[in-house]
């Protein structure tokens, strides 16, 4: 990490970008094979990891591709699901320096993602051009590598070593929401209740109209709406989070 | 739609959307959103949707249900116990594996 007395340039974003873009990478890896798994071409998935650069809403699309779904079902997942960049850029916005024009904003808009975000809001300064494209370009570039070789190599991996592979999403997926649902009864809350109606609506026979992409919207609404409103967060655990 | 048209309208369309809910307000808005309401939900979403996309889509991450419910426990276990991303992506990995051995 970059002192936070130390200039933020170029470079000092590359330091800071350098650990996420490594966690990127087997996120990235795992998603290239899931993708393959699912009969998406492996070209397609290098092409989503290039455009989209999102673990969670990458994953449901790949679903919805398999499935295939509609487009505007493929709209509005992608809509409920990365909704939460939009409060992430909007936290941003106030904390630019004045040299953002409009040229940077639409150019690093591509690349706000939950990690790059949490790096970027601990910094006490004001956020130059330079910091954000430095602390951007390597998670960027290694997302889009990890998912090469991941989908390169689930092409050609034995069965076996495949079928196996196919639970890193979802591993890597409950070590994120395990931690802090231990901690908060909120999350712990929505966690449950989102896995339940998604359970619910996979096994119920008359539901079976819900596909994998629906079934996403329809579980993330209903369960952060009732996390919101029955668990509001206290005022240290907002501040805790910003 | 031929497949390549519908394959690269998918992709063309996630990527559209995902840029526009992270651009525009970076390009155009600069309020703040003061809704508590709002910004609690939008908290709540990352949990909600990592949930409901493992549940119950693990089960049939892998070639047989049972190895992929051993690869669950694993993680399940370790991610309680705080272990990191990886860790925890691998030791599932190495659960289905070795019970598909046995099995």
């Amino acid at each position: 990490m970059c002192a936070n007395r130390e200039k933020l340039n170029f470079r000092c974003g590359l330091r800071d970008g350098l650990p996420i873009a490594l966690g990127y990478l087997s996120v990235s890896f795992t998603f290239g094979i899931t993708a393959v798994n699912m009969g998406i071409p492996p070209i397609t998935a290098i092409l989503i990891s290039l455009t989209n650069l999102t673990s969670a809403g990458q994953v449901a699309g790949i679903g919805i591709i398999a499935a295939r779904g509609g487009l505007a079902e493929m709209a509005m997942a992608q809509l409920i699901i990365n909704l939460r960049y939009a409060l992430m850029s909007l936290s941003l916005s106030q904390r630019l320096d004045k040299n953002w024009k409009l040229f940077h904003r639409v150019t690093a808009a591509f690349c706000v993602t939950d990690e790059v975000f949490a790096v970027a809001s601990g910094k006490a300064d004001e956020l130059p051009t330079r910091y954000m494209y430095g602390l951007m370009i390597l998670p960027y570039l290694f997302w889009g590598g990890g998912t090469t070789v991941g989908a390169l190599l689930g092409a050609v991996l034995p069965e076996m070593i495949k079928s196996a592979l196919g639970i890193a999403i979802y591993g890597m997926f409950i070590a994120i929401i395990i931690p802090p649902a231990k901690k908060s009864r909120g999350v712990l809350c929505v966690v449950i209740m989102a896995a339940a109606l998604s359970w619910f609506i996979y096994y119920m026979p008359y539901l079976d109209f819900i596909s994998s992409g629906i079934s996403i919207i329809i579980c993330t609404v209903i369960a952060a709406a009732l996390g919101a409103l029955i668990f509001p967060r206290s005022e240290s655990e907002v501040n805790a989070n910003e | 739609m031929s497949d390549a048209a519908y394959l690269f309208a998918s992709v063309a369309v996630m990527a559209g959307v995902t840029y526009l809910i992270r651009m525009l307000p970076l390009a155009a808005f600069r309020k703040k959103i003061q809704n508590k309401f709002v910004l609690d939900f939008l908290y709540y979403v990352p949990y909600a949707v990592l949930s409901a996309m493992t549940i119950p889509a693990v089960f049939y991450s892998s070639n047989s249900l049972l190895s992929a419910a051993a690869g669950f426990l694993v993680a399940a276990v370790l991610a309680f116990f705080e272990r990191g991303l990886l860790t925890v992506a691998v030791c599932a990995c190495a659960g289905v594996f070795l019970l598909e051995l046995i099995i």
